[in-house]
C-alpha cells in the first residue's frame, strides 16, 4: 500500500511528464518521445491511485477491460482519413467520463454524510459539480453530434448504411430511454408530498426526448433552434445554480447534465463542414476543462493539472483556427455563413473557364522548376494523398522543387491534412505554412488546387462584402500558372463563386483527385 | 477554502505552462497534439477508478464509476494509440 504523500509524489511526476509530452509535441522529431512520457505519466498516475488504498479490483477490471478492448480496436483499425472522427468520439468520452465521475462523486458523498450533514459539502465540491456536468455533458453530447457529422451519418438527406442507422437510432433510442426510465422512476412516482421530483422526472425526459429526436432528423437547422439553444443555456445555468443550493438532490444533478446535453448538441448540430476544425479544437478543450472540474470535485491535482493543460491546449488551438477564417467564436457557433444578396452570380464569374486535360498539364509541367500542392478537403474524400506523393516524386525526379501549402483550416480539424501526406510518407520539412508559401508565390510555377475551394479564393482579399472577405488565403492565383483540380464549378461551403477558376491563368481539371492525379502521373511520364 | 486555494493555485499556474508549451507546437502536429492532449484528459480514469473501486461506497455510485472508468479507458487507450500511430508516419525518413 502506498502511502498518500507518496501517491500525491507521484501523481506531480506524473503532472511533470504530461507537461514534457506536450512540450517535445514541437518537433517531429521529438514528438513520439512526448507521446510515451505521456503513457508513462498516466500509467504512474494510475498504478499511484490503485496501490493507494484498498479497492475492489474485480469491478475496476471490468470497465478497464471493456474500454481498453475498444480503444484498442477501434485505435488500431481507424482509417487515417477518418481521423477526424476519431478525435471527435474521443473528446466524447472524455466529457462523458467527467459527468460520470462528478456523479459517482456526488452519489458517494451524500450517502457519507447522510442528510442533515449537507452544508459540510464544500462550496468548492458543488460548483465543481455543477462545472463538470455542464461542461462534460455539453462535452459528450457535442463530440457524438460533430463525430456523427464527420462521418455523415447525423442531419443528412442520402440513404444510411447499416452501421450508420445502428448507431443514430440506437443512440437516439438510448437516450430517450435512459431519460424516461430515470425520469419515471426517479420523479414521476410520488415520492411524498412538498417534493419536485416530478417536475424534474419531466424535465429529463422532455430533455431525452428533444435530444433523442433532434438527432433523428435530417436537416441540421430547424425554425426556433436558436432560441431553444438560448433557452437550453438559461437552462443550464439556473439549473447549475439550484445544483450549486441543494447538492444532496441527485435528480438536480441528473436535470442539469441533461440540459446541458441539449445545449452540447443545439451548439454543434448547426455547424457546417468547413467550422468542424474549430468545433474539434473547441471540444478538445472543454474535454479537459472538465477534467480539471472534475479534479475539483474529488480534490485530485493530477486531474486539475491534466485537465487545464489540455484545456489551453484546446483553447490556443481553437484561437489559431478562429484566426484562419477571420472570424470569432460567437460567429462561429451562432452565425450563419452562406452568400448575400451581393453575392456574383455564378455563371457571370465562369464566364471564361478554361478546361484542360492531363497531357496538356503534363506539358505544362515539362521543365518547371517550382510547383506547390495545395490541398484541401477534397483530397482527404478522394484518398489521393498516395497518388499526390507518387506525383511529387515523379517531378522531383525531373529537377523540379514540390512543396505543399497548407492551410490552416484546410480540411475538418487542425492538422488534418498534414497527417494524411504524413501517411503517403511525405517529408514534414515539404509541408509549408500558408504565410510561408505566400511569400514566395511569385517564384512559383505552378500551383495545383486540389480539392480546395474557400481557402484559395481571392475574393477574401478583394472584396470587403464576402462572407469571408478578410479570411487568410493561399495566394495561389499569384503563381504563374494555377492547377485546379475539381468534380465540377459547385460552390465551397461559403457558397459563392471562386473568380479564381477563370482567371487567366487558371486551368481547371475537372476529375475525381485521385484519378486526376493519377491519369496526371500517366501524362507525365509519357512525356518523358 | 485552504485546499481549494491550492487547488485554484494549481489550475491557474498549469493553464500558463500549458499556453507557454503549446503554443510552440507546430501546425503540422496540431492533430496528433489534439489527439495526445485528448488522451491525457482521459485522467478522470484515476477519479472513475476510486469511485469504482472503493467497496464502502453506494452500488449506484460504482456502478455508475464502471461506466467512467470504460469511457476514460476508451479515451485514454484510444488517444495514445492513434498519437503513437500517426507521430510514427510522421518520424519515418528517408
Amino acid at each position: 500500500m502506498i502511502p498518500p504523500q507518496v501517491r500525491d509524489l507521484i501523481y506531480i511526476l506524473a503532472a511533470i511528464l504530461f507537461i514534457f509530452d506536450l512540450r517535445w509535441m514541437s518537433h517531429p522529431r521529438t514528438a513520439l518521445r512526448g507521446n510515451y512520457a505521456g503513457v508513462l505519466g498516466m500509467v504512474l498516475a494510475i498504478a499511484a491511485t490503485v496501490f493507494s488504498q484498498s479497492l475492489d479490483w474485480g469491478t475496476m477490471a471490468i470497465g478497464v477491460g471493456i474500454g481498453g478492448m475498444i480503444g484498442l480496436v477501434a485505435a488500431l483499425k481507424i482509417k487515417m482519413t477518418s481521423m477526424p472522427e476519431m478525435v471527435g468520439i474521443l473528446n466524447g468520452f472524455g466529457g462523458g467520463a467527467s459527468v460520470l465521475v462528478a456523479g459517482a462523486a456526488v452519489i458517494a458523498a451524500v450517502s457519507a454524510l447522510s442528510g442533515s450533514a449537507v452544508e459540510t459539502v464544500s462550496l468548492q465540491t458543488r460548483v465543481a459539480t455543477v462545472a463538470s456536468a455542464l461542461i462534460g455533458s455539453v462535452t459528450f453530447f457535442g463530440s457524438y453530434v460533430a463525430f456523427g457529422k464527420l462521418a455523415e451519418f447525423l442531419a443528412v438527406k442520402w440513404k444510411l448504411y447499416t452501421w450508420q442507422k445502428a448507431i443514430k437510432y440506437g443512440f437516439s433510442l438510448i437516450v430517450i430511454a435512459g431519460a424516461g426510465w430515470y425520469g419515471f422512476a426517479g420523479g414521476i412516482q410520488p415520492h411524498g408530498a412538498g417534493s419536485n421530483e416530478g417536475v424534474m422526472g419531466i424535465a429529463i425526459i422532455v430533455c431525452g426526448l428533444l435530444i433523442g429526436g433532434i438527432l433523428l432528423r435530417k436537416k441540421a437547422r430547424f425554425p426556433g433552434m436558436d432560441a431553444l439553444k438560448g433557452v437550453s443555456f438559461l437552462a443550464s445555468i439556473g439549473v447549475g445554480v439550484m445544483v450549486v443550493q441543494q447538492p444532496e438532490n441527485l435528480m438536480l444533478f441528473w436535470v442539469l447534465a441533461a440540459t446541458a446535453g441539449v445545449l452540447g448538441v443545439l451548439l454543434t448540430l448547426s455547424i457546417g463542414g468547413a467550422d468542424m476544425p474549430v468545433v474539434i479544437a473547441l471540444l478538445n478543450s472543454y474535454s479537459g476543462l472538465a477534467a480539471a472540474a472534475t479534479g475539483f470535485v474529488i480534490n485530485n491535482t493530477a486531474l486539475i493539472i491534466a485537465g487545464s493543460l489540455v484545456g489551453a491546449s484546446g483553447v490556443i488551438l481553437t484561437n489559431i483556427m478562429c484566426k484562419a477564417m477571420n472570424r470569432s467564436l460567437t460567429n462561429v457557433l451562432f452565425g450563419v455563413m452562406g452568400p448575400t444578396s451581393e453575392t456574383p452570380d455564378a455563371d457571370e464569374v465562369y464566364k471564361s473557364v478554361k478546361s484542360t486535360s492531363a497531357d496538356e498539364i503534363a506539358m505544362m509541367l515539362d521543365g518547371v522548376q517550382r510547383v506547390v500542392i495545395v490541398p484541401g478537403y477534397g483530397m482527404a474524400v478522394a484518398q489521393a494523398q498516395h497518388a499526390v506523393k507518387n506525383f511529387a516524386a515523379l517531378l522531383e525526379e525531373q529537377g523540379a522543387l514540390v512543396e505543399y501549402g497548407i492551410h490552416p483550416v484546410a480540411g475538418r480539424m487542425p492538422g488534418h491534412m498534414n497527417v494524411l501526406l504524413a501517411e503517403a510518407d511525405v517529408d514534414y520539412d515539404k509541408l509549408r505554412e500558408m504565410d510561408e508559401i505566400n511569400a514566395e508565390m511569385e517564384q512559383i510555377d505552378v500551383a495545383i488546387v486540389l480539392g480546395a475551394n474557400d481557402v484559395v479564393n481571392p475574393v477574401a482579399r478583394t472584396d470587403p462584402k464576402s462572407p469571408i472577405a478578410g479570411m487568410p488565403i493561399i495566394d495561389v492565383d499569384k503563381a504563374r500558372t494555377v492547377v485546379v483540380i475539381k468534380r465540377s464549378l459547385s460552390p465551397g461551403f461559403a457558397g459563392i463563386p471562386n473568380p479564381l477558376f477563370s482567371l487567366d491563368n487558371t486551368l481547371m481539371f475537372f476529375s475525381d483527385g485521385k484519378d486526376a492525379v493519377q491519369e496526371m502521373i500517366t501524362a507525365v511520364k509519357e512525356n518523358l | 477554502m485552504e485546499l481549494f486555494v491550492g487547488a485554484l493555485t494549481v489550475f491557474v499556474l498549469a493553464v500558463f505552462v500549458g499556453f507557454e508549451v503549446i503554443t510552440k507546437v507546430p501546425p503540422t502536429l496540431h492533430t496528433p497534439l489534439m489527439s495526445a492532449s485528448n488522451a491525457i484528459s482521459g485522467i478522470t480514469l484515476i477519479g472513475a477508478l476510486l469511485l469504482a473501486g472503493q467497496i464502502d461506497n453506494p452500488q449506484l455510485s460504482r456502478t455508475i464509476a464502471i461506466v467512467g472508468v470504460t469511457f476514460a479507458t476508451i479515451n485514454v487507450v484510444g488517444g495514445f494509440l492513434v498519437t503513437h500511430r500517426m507521430l510514427a508516419m510522421f518520424r519515418k525518413k528517408k
